[in-house]
């Protein structure tokens, strides 16, 4: 019965839900609407339950570091609720604004840093098959997003009509645009490595073992890590790159004339992008979904039927039940590392001082950026000259599901491959038949390319 | 339930490219009619939004993302320049001069009438119900562009594999000359960038000290009167001696 509930083959949760849930393999509107609402207040609340734990955390772990105690006193022994009860008194607060402010702007300016923080998780993959829409180049969406977090800050400066959150909004604006440079350099080395733009991919691409995951590609890939995480913590605006609202010499920056709810929004958004940027470099570097030790791989196993295992992906062997626990212990592996991520910026925060701001961008302009195109052309040269890597996995068999719709339209009908130039074929082919495992010639040419022919013979 | 079957008679995607269309074009409107520097780019910060709208819509994902990236983050810098430059509050209003009215209405008529008759000439849009099968036909998960465009870049097109010109065919119709230019033009301009924006601290010093010093003769001779602006030459001669004294003077002071 519940086996026949959960079935595989739903690339979004829209599509799950409907499929599992519903029993629709052909929703009409309503349906969409239905199942597109709950993934929107599944992804919400990834944003709002997790602001909800990583404001306690980041009392208790500030209290920790400096010594104290932190909020001890509600909802028992280790002040569970004390986001709850910051909560209230937020509401409780008057919704204030300036005289001097540009009220239109000054209300919406919270809105927009927290939708942009929203709309990035859209795109996010918790687990193969747990995304709330499956874009294609998920990678480039998820930064460009991001990126427009900026924009309600900027507003928020402008509009407040206060020279304090005009300094913060401006030092924010000059710090974000120049971290988005060497954050895209590191972005786009896993992306080379992978081939591909498509978040799901890349993780997948990282199955098995710890080893496989990007991060241990190369010594090149390892530093990039590193790098990405610190210019991750620049772009989200936390200590020590907090300059947008430090307190020591601006009050509070660009939220200085907030209060109440439309504060907290701003905190929201915060915590959603650094819970956003952590799960972005779990997928990129440290194996998405995949724990470290390969139990995913282990349950599958265990329930494959052995008729279906040559036939096809893992996936399609075993029961949809265990697909469906699999995906389960994915999204729990995914949070947990990014919540390792986020306490890691946590624990920054409370050990480092705050850097000047012209320490903050000869640390992007003089560090980040060289180390990131280091780091660039060096893993590109390791995997062009197919260098010795801790990655066993053959990333080549691995490739989007919409290759083979393609080979489908770009092969004749007498099934025969299209004639691809000759040189090209001959530099890929010895390219990757150094690999360890490289598969057939023709297959090895074609997944190179992006495409999956299906074999003439 | 009569209301259930009206709504699911209604064409969604028609009704969504509406919508974006709308806030897109109404906002592009608001861009003229504000006097606001900020507001303006808000305005246009919204309608570039929805033209990215537009492209997720059609399913060009990756346009979409570029979009957002490129004009929404193109828009923020030219916010930040506009609040740097204007915050105070007499410029924070921009008044537009009649001509500038005149001039504008004449370069984006003649876009408009440009687009429109272009528009006007795609056969499938003048019958309404064969671009709607079109649209049918259309599955936007097979619009996923972002790794065919990638290989067109670099000179590989998917989509003229079976076309009857061998050369062609054999996907040697790429753009990968035009993306070789286009990169090279931008790695020139942000060496460029980086070589304008440096600081010339070694540098300025010594031509500081000469400017100064060539004022403070403009300024002697002002006030002597005897020397005239008709003896140029004899100024400039004694611009040159003092150069040489003042360069005389700092390396003794060097050297001390």
């Amino acid at each position: 019965m519940i086996g026949s509930l959960v079935s595989t083959g739903a690339s979004t949760v829209t599509e799950f839900i409907s499929q599992n849930i519903f029993g629709l393999d052909d929703p009409n509107w309503f349906m969409y609407l239905l199942c597109g609402v709950i993934a929107a207040v599944l992804v919400l609340h990834v944003i709002a339950v997790g602001a909800l734990f990583f404001i306690w955390a980041e009392r208790k772990i500030a209290g920790r570091i400096q010594d104290r105690l932190g909020p001890t006193r509600v909802g028992g022994k280790f002040g569970w609720l004390q986001t709850l009860a910051d909560g209230v008194k937020l509401i409780a607060k008057e919704d204030f604004i300036p005289r001097d402010a540009d009220a239109p702007l000054f209300k919406i300016a919270p809105y927009i840093a927290f939708a942009a923080s929203f709309a990035a998780f859209l795109a996010l993959p918790f687990a193969d098959g747990a995304v709330a829409h499956h874009v294609n180049t998920a990678v480039f969406f998820v930064l460009a997003v991001l990126g427009l977090e900026v924009f309600g800050v900027i507003l928020a400066g402008y509009a407040s009509g206060s020279k304090w959150s005009l300094f913060g909004a401006m030092r924010e604006a000059a710090q974000v645009v120049s971290y988005e440079v060497p954050l895209g350099m590191c972005v786009v080395i896993p992306v080379f490595v992978a081939g591909t733009m498509n978040l799901t991919t890349i993780g997948e691409m990282q199955a098995g073992w710890f080893n496989n995951w990007l991060v241990f590609h190369d010594p090149f890939t390892f530093i990039a890590a590193i790098v990405y995480f610190t210019c991750a913590t620049a772009s989200v605006n936390r200590a020590p790159f907090d300059l947008a609202e430090a307190e020591s010499e601006l009050v509070a920056g660009f939220h200085t004339e907030y209060s109440g709810l439309r504060w907290s929004f701003f905190f929201m958004a915060e915590y959603g992008s650094m819970f956003l940027v952590s799960a972005l470099a779990s997928i990129l570097f440290f194996g998405g979904w995949h724990p470290p030790i390969p139990i995913d791989i282990w349950i599958l196993e265990a329930f494959a039927d052995p008729d279906l295992v040559a036939a096809g992906p893992l996936k399609d062997a075993v029961p949809s039940l265990v697909t469906f626990l699999v995906m389960l212990i994915g999204i729990a592996t995914l949070v947990a590392k990014s919540v390792i991520g986020v306490v890691v910026m946590m624990w920054v925060r409370w050990t480092f001082p705050r850097l000047r701001i012209d320490q903050v961008m000869a640390t992007c302009l003089k560090y980040c950026v060289p180390i990131a195109a280091v780091c660039f052309v060096g893993s590109m040269t390791w995997e062009t000259l197919d260098l010795p890597s801790m990655n066993t996995i053959n990333r080549y068999e691995i490739h989007e599901d919409w290759s083979e719709d393609l080979a489908v339209s770009t092969v004749g009908e007498d099934g025969v491959d299209p004639e691809w130039p000759e040189d090209e074929n001959d530099d890929e082919s010895s390219e990757v038949m150094d690999g360890e495992e490289a598969p057939i010639e023709e297959d090895s040419v074609a997944v190179q390319n992006g495409l999956s022919l299906q074999e003439g013979e | 339930m009569g209301i259930l079957a009206a709504v699911n008679r209604v064409y969604w995607h028609e009704f969504f490219f509406m919508l974006f269309a709308g806030i897109s074009v109404v906002f592009a409107v608001c861009v003229l009619l504000t006097q606001n520097i900020v507001r303006m780019a808000f305005y246009l910060v919204l309608s570039l939004g929805s033209t990215a709208g537009l492209f997720f819509l059609a399913g060009a994902e990756f346009v979409g993302a570029m979009q957002l990236m490129i004009y929404v983050g193109g828009t923020l810098v030219l916010l930040i320049f506009g609040v740097m430059l204007t915050a105070q509050q007499r410029y924070v209003k921009m008044n537009t001069h009649p001509t500038d009215w005149v001039l504008a209405t004449i370069v984006g008529g003649s876009l408009l009438v440009l687009l429109i008759g272009a528009a006007a000439g795609v056969d499938s849009w003048k019958d309404a119900s064969a671009s709607k099968k079109a649209l049918a036909e259309l599955d936007v998960d097979d619009a996923r562009t972002a790794t065919p465009l990638g290989l067109a870049l670099t000179g590989v097109r998917v989509d003229k594999l079976d076309s009857d010109d061998p050369a062609l065919a054999n996907g040697q119709s790429g753009y990968l000359l035009p993306f070789i230019i286009v990169s090279v033009h931008l790695l020139v301009v942000l060496i460029g960038a980086a070589y304008m924006a440096r600081t010339k601290r070694s540098a300025t010093a010594p031509v500081g000290r000469a400017e100064r010093a060539r004022l403070n003769i403009m300024q002697m001779e002002h006030e002597t009167d005897d020397v005239v602006y008709s003896a140029s030459k004899q100024s400039s001669s004694s611009l040159l001696d003092s150069d040489q004294s003042q360069a005389e003077e700092s390396t003794d002071e060097a050297q001390e």
